[in-house]
């Protein structure tokens, strides 16, 4: 389980980075941030780049900020950096209420919230997390600049709508507004292992009764995706448990999960229902 | 300074193997390197099943550092794997070769092997060797119709059988007949240290050497040398750190040859270190049977007779334990139980999967599991309860030893002490078990799915039949004890040194455990089955008491006493009537008994001896183990809430240890039961080759475990009335929780297969619904 | 293969090496600066034996290359006594027996280590968690956490 060889690249500045995987179109080029994903993936061989590009050198993609209501997370920014840099608002809680499910802490030192999203793990927590709050990625290559709406960002397991030139350089999170309650809820046979299926639910109460609901369901299908079905049920009504059986079935209507030898698609199916209906009871207390 | 002499056996002392290990000072295997060492990689079959064609190796050669590949052609002088306890003839055709010929029979099977200056390099090179293999229909199910291995050869290698009684008639008049249906999944050892094998050739004193060596060396350089055809005594095995052994690390591999020929053949040091996933595809997996079970009771519950058919897989082929664990899986299955009569037939076959072979209590996980839930079952069956039907069937203390017509290892069944019903009281109170149950009804007719179970068992240990060491005083007082035991990380030097200190008088701290060296001490029986202790520290028992017969009889002379006189303690002489006045230390008397000395007089130089132990019979510790559990009938996992182990271990040399064995199998016991498990597809494609899919047990899943460790019945078979501690924590995990289970569910006969996921346990609950006339 | 130059501080050592780029960080401490004391369980970062600590973080060095540590200051378990008296934390796994084989120990350790640098008032709760990144195969973990604990309170004291 050692690496095949590469050849190494270490940019200074976004605009090396981005030519250098224009340079390197034809063979192969990664990039390596954290590389939590990518080195195990090497281990095994299964992933063989003909060059790595570090992008650890690249100061500039170290922001976290947040400006026009819209959090900002650059590419080198790892997991731990979202509890140890004070993320405001509601969002902000979010995300540290996400986070100690990702892994363990000696992979959170390292692993980068970006890096998860290009990594693209039907079960990744950030993934489930940019697909429920509707992010924006923010993708560079050397002709330039773009955005791209999570809900066509995410097109597979590992896949998505980033182009072999392109960084995923920042995602871009919306900041929830006060009063707004959320909740994450998954399961997975171990601690910190990838989730057989997650929920996140968001919703405000106005007068009593849901409104702009959002609940984002992961590592059930091949890539996280917010549930209209589920969303619609809730919209305009009264919390109640009944209510939130009625979102997980609807969930569960919805979902068109994966399967494999160990986990059926129905087990998955129930899972999602039951974490949602968990997770919205959770955010109404 | 006052003298006293202090018990050191029974003590918890702190283990002399710690210091270096915590200072990160440990030497495993891979730690080791030798000057001009090439490193070794196995080129497998990504295949389960198929006729190997041909085998391209240019690219690979022509690869910078690389210094040769072998296939099988290169070894064709070198026979297949042996048997550890020498020929079996019936078994003999099924052997698997070093490197495969002609045929692969499982996914990882090694087909040609790499040799490399660099162990990168050699993985580079093992990617571009290209094998041709036309692929063959595979054999995954051991309960499958049998198919063929080779040419008139059936992959049903065996069936073995053992029993006694008139099975038929019992069954004939039967008050009632139960019968299971039940499977044990595929899981193993699986030790955080991979296995590392290092081959070394001396050419100036032809001496070939194995380093990485673990749980039985002597045996294993019997076997190598028979193998490669060298003498014993110009092979040497060395045994390092070991990261974990539980059965499966210490039998010898291809890889273990191959290192041995290549470094006879290349002439340079050869290093070969397993990763993870070589190991989670090739090392011996076990446990995976399917049982058929039905048992003959009369009216009130007795046991007249047991029908126990089973199908053994054994994966692509014997490894060097042969038919063990089928013949366990037959002789230990009674437990702790009377009865009247019993057949047991065991379909050994061979499928294009991993190779299995022993793991931590093997045949007895299986058949407590089995065992277990077909006392269960009848107990639901006449209205008894759980805690009766065991009760009237138990083998009573007043009946010790007791014998029964069936063998464990080929040594006949013979229990030598226990008191199984008490140790059943002593843990029912422990759980205070009636009010238990009102609680746990209380809570389940509030909607929760909570439930209690249990399971008793026996194990064994201790099987001889003789083993030997050697303890020595040098002139500073240092006192060794030269064993031919193995270390597997269990705490042998401790446990042998607190034997050893005890007896001579020693300081224990001062006391150096040497294991796991051939050229060392010529004979050994290494550490497997739970015998260490048993059989190596009373042979150091009887060693050590000599030398304190020395140091006894030459101190006297010395200090103008009797040797009855005197006492030795943490490594003084002393006169038992004046603690407080001379004393001589330990090592002052090794210097009066040198070769050269005066005092020595006509005694022999010297102040060591050697000492043999011998055993007739295995002994037989046994337990019981209480679970609570928690089902969460949205996500079908369990939880648990409580446990209990006890377990009487006959006399206990540190109870600590004895404890630390218990816990760290209990969380091994818990990965079989509901966590951890080999997956293969339809093509024999393992699934299971990373510890993201292989799922071991972490803190968070291991639940705090209270233990309750008796030493009600010392074994009359030793003079240290000591038994085996090694199984006890794994062996009835699965047996107890799945008791547990369904209890939880209030209906026996759900759980028919471990481990219980909890998708399985989701089901169990939707079947249940069903059976209630529920909507799922 | 061509070599990258690396410099790093390893145990209070500085090291002035180069390596492959490929090579993982456990195996340049290992081979190139032959420190064993860090092992390799699994090499795709789920066991956390190598796990060590890169500038005051814990990490797990089979998913760090070598050249990842350019600069860096790196502790081992061998940091933790040195030749002298054992570390608190070394000190609680002895007298808990919170160790059998020891492969899993100095990862263990060294997370422990980091956790309790990082906070030493953890919870039990929180111990629990964060010691669930490691695995161990003999011990079945009850007296790893206790001598956790235990090594806790004896950093705590040692520091007063």
């Amino acid at each position: 389980m050692k690496p095949a060889p590469f050849t190494l690249h270490r940019p200074a500045t976004l605009a090396q980075a981005t030519a250098l995987l224009h340079d390197l179109a034809d063979e192969d080029a990664r990039l390596i941030a954290g590389g939590q994903s990518l080195a195990p993936m090497m281990a095994f061989r299964l992933a063989r780049p003909g060059h790595l590009i570090d992008l650890n050198g690249v100061g500039e993609l170290a922001h976290l900020c947040e400006s026009g209501g819209m959090i900002e997370i650059g590419a080198l920014i790892r997991h731990v950096d979202i509890a140890r840099r004070a993320i405001p608002g509601v969002t902000g809680a979010l995300l540290r209420a996400v986070l100690p499910h990702i892994a363990h802490h000696p992979i959170r030192t390292r692993g980068t919230f970006c890096g998860s999203l290009a990594h693209a793990d039907p079960a990744s927590e950030w993934c489930l997390t940019a697909a429920t709050l509707d992010a924006t990625l923010v993708a560079h290559s050397a002709s330039g600049r773009r955005e791209i709406a999570a809900r066509d960002y995410f097109e597979g397991a590992m896949a998505t709508a980033l182009r072999a030139d392109e960084v995923l350089s920042s995602v871009r999170l919306p900041q929830l507004p006060e009063g707004a309650r959320f909740a994450f809820h998954e399961f997975s046979r171990r601690s910190g292992d990838f989730a057989i299926a997650a929920a996140l639910v968001i919703f405000e109460l106005r007068d009593g009764l849901i409104a702009q609901a959002r609940i984002g369901i992961g590592g059930a299908e091949d890539r996280p995706r917010r549930i209209s079905e589920a969303e619609a049920v809730l919209n305009g009504r009264k919390p109640s448990p009944e209510l939130f059986v009625e979102a997980g079935a609807a969930v569960a209507a919805a979902l068109c999960p994966m399967e494999d030898i160990s986990t059926s698609a129905a087990y998955r199916r129930e899972l999602a229902a039951t974490l949602t209906e968990r997770a919205l009871e959770e955010a109404a207390r | 300074m006052t003298e006293t002499r202090q018990p050191i056996i029974g003590q918890s002392l702190t283990r002399l193997e710690d210091p270096p290990l915590v200072r990160g000072k440990g030497r495993f295997v891979a730690d080791v390197s030798f000057p001009h060492q090439l490193h070794m990689r196995v080129v497998r079959s990504p295949l389960a099943h198929g006729r190997l064609l041909g085998i391209r190796i240019k690219a690979a050669l022509a690869l910078k550092g690389v210094h040769a590949i072998w296939t099988a052609q290169d070894i064709a002088d070198i026979g297949p794997i042996d048997f550890r306890e020498g020929k079996i003839e019936k078994l003999e055709p099924y052997r698997q070769p070093v490197l495969a010929q002609d045929y692969v029979r499982y996914v990882g099977e090694p087909v040609a092997v790499v040799f490399a200056e660099d162990a990168y390099v050699a993985e580079d090179a093992a990617d571009l060797v290209e094998l041709d293999i036309e692929e063959l229909p595979v054999i995954v199910e051991a309960d499958a119709p049998p198919g063929v291995f080779a040419p008139g050869l059936s992959t049903e290698a065996a069936i073995v059988t053992q029993g006694f009684g008139d099975v038929e008639g019992a069954f004939a008049s039967a008050h009632a007949i139960i019968s299971l249906d039940l499977q044990m999944g595929r899981h193993s050892g699986v030790p955080l240290e991979t296995r590392g094998a290092i081959g070394l050739y001396d050419s100036a004193r032809d001496v070939l050497e194995l380093h990485g060596a673990a749980k039985v060396p002597h045996k294993n350089r019997e076997s190598l040398a028979r193998m490669l055809g060298r003498t014993t005594t110009t092979l040497h095995l060395f045994e390092y750190h070991v990261g974990g052994g539980f059965g499966i690390r210490g039998e010898i591999y291809p890889e273990d040859i191959l290192v041995l020929v290549a470094a006879l053949r290349l002439e340079r040091p050869v290093k070969w270190i397993e990763d993870r996933r070589e190991h989670l595809m090739c090392a011996n997996q076990s446990r995976q049977q399917r049982h058929l079970i039905s048992a003959a009771v009369d009216a009130q519950g007795r046991l007249l007779a047991i029908r126990n058919e089973f199908y053994h897989d054994q994966g692509a082929y014997p490894r060097t334990h042969a038919l063990r664990i089928a013949e366990t899986t037959c002789g230990i299955l009674p437990g702790p139980y009377h009865l009247g009569a019993y057949s047991a037939t065991g379909y050994y076959r061979l499928t294009n999967k991993t190779p299995c072979a022993t793991y931590r209590a093997p045949g007895r996980y299986e058949t407590n599991f089995v065992r277990e839930r077909l006392l269960d079952a009848i107990a639901e069956r006449l209205g008894m309860s759980r805690v009766d039907v065991r009760r009237i069937n138990l083998i009573k203390k007043e009946e010790m030893p007791y014998a029964r017509p069936l063998s464990v290892l080929e040594d006949d069944v013979s229990y030598d002490s226990g008191d199984y019903e008490g140790l059943l009281d002593q843990s029912l109170k422990a759980m205070d078990w009636d009010a238990l149950q009102e609680s746990l009804k209380a809570r389940r007719a509030k909607g929760e799915i909570v439930g209690a179970g249990f399971a008793l068992f026996i194990e064994k240990s201790g099987l001889g039949p003789t083993d030997g060491a050697h303890v020595n005083v040098d002139t500073d007082g240092v006192v060794e004890v030269l064993t031919g035991g193995a270390s597997v990380g269990q705490g042998f030097e401790t446990v042998v040194g607190q034997v050893c200190a005890d007896i001579l008088g020693a300081d224990y701290r001062k006391v150096r455990v040497v294991h796991g060296r051939t050229e060392r001490i010529e004979f050994g029986i290494g550490a497997h089955a739970s015998r260490a202790t048993v059989m190596t520290a009373n042979a150091v028992a009887v060693a050590a008491a000599k030398v304190r017969a020395k140091a006894l009889d030459m101190a006297a002379e010395l200090m103008q006493a009797q040797p009855g006189d005197l006492d030795i303690a943490n490594g003084l002489v002393f006169r038992r009537d004046a603690p407080h006045g001379p004393s001589m230390k330990l090592g002052a008397v090794a210097s009066a008994l040198r070769p050269m000395a005066k005092t020595r007089g006509a005694r022999e130089p010297g102040l060591s001896a050697d000492g043999w132990f011998e055993s007739e019979h295995q002994v037989y510790p046994y337990g019981n183990q209480f679970a609570v559990v928690k089902i969460d009938p949205a996500t079908g996992a369990i939880a648990i809430e409580r446990y209990l182990i006890a377990y009487d271990i006959g006399k206990a040399i540190n109870p600590m240890l004895v404890r630390g064995q218990i816990l760290g199998g209990f969380a091994q016991g818990l990965g079989g039961a509901i966590y951890e498990e080999f997956l293969y597809d339809e093509r024999g494609e393992p699934l299971s080759v990373s510890f993201a899919d292989y799922l071991m047990p972490t803190l968070s899943e291991t639940p705090d475990v209270e233990v309750l460790l008796t030493e009600d019945a010392p074994s009359p078979r030793n003079p240290l009335g000591i038994k085996g501690a090694g199984e006890s924590g794994i062996a009835p995990v699965g047996a107890a929780i799945a008791s547990a289970v369904e209890d939880a569910l209030q209906c026996t006969g759900l759980v028919r297969q471990l481990p219980l996921t909890p998708q399985r346990v989701k089901a169990m609950l939707k079947e249940l619904q069903s059976r209630r006339g529920l909507p799922a | 293969m061509s070599k990258t130059p690396l410099h790093f501080t390893l145990n209070g050592r500085a090291f002035d090496l180069e390596v492959e780029p490929r090579r993982t960080l456990i195996d340049v401490i290992r081979d190139d600066c032959g420190f064993t004391g860090t092992h390799a369980g699994c090499e795709h970062g789920v066991c956390g034996a190598c796990t060590i600590i890169v500038n005051g973080e814990t990490v797990r060095s089979c998913l760090m290359f070598g050249f990842q540590a350019e600069g860096a200051t790196i502790r081992t378990v061998e940091s933790l006594s040195q030749g002298g008296p054992l570390h608190p934390l070394q000190e609680a796994f002895v007298e808990h027996h919170a160790l059998q084989c020891g492969f899993c120990t100095p990862g263990f350790l060294m997370l422990a280590v980091g956790l309790l640098e990082e906070n030493p008032d953890m919870d039990e709760a929180a111990m629990r968690d964060a010691l669930s990144s490691n695995l161990c195969r003999c011990t079945g973990y009850e007296n790893i956490l206790k001598a956790v604990k235990d090594g806790a309170q004896r950093m705590k004291a040692s520091h007063d």
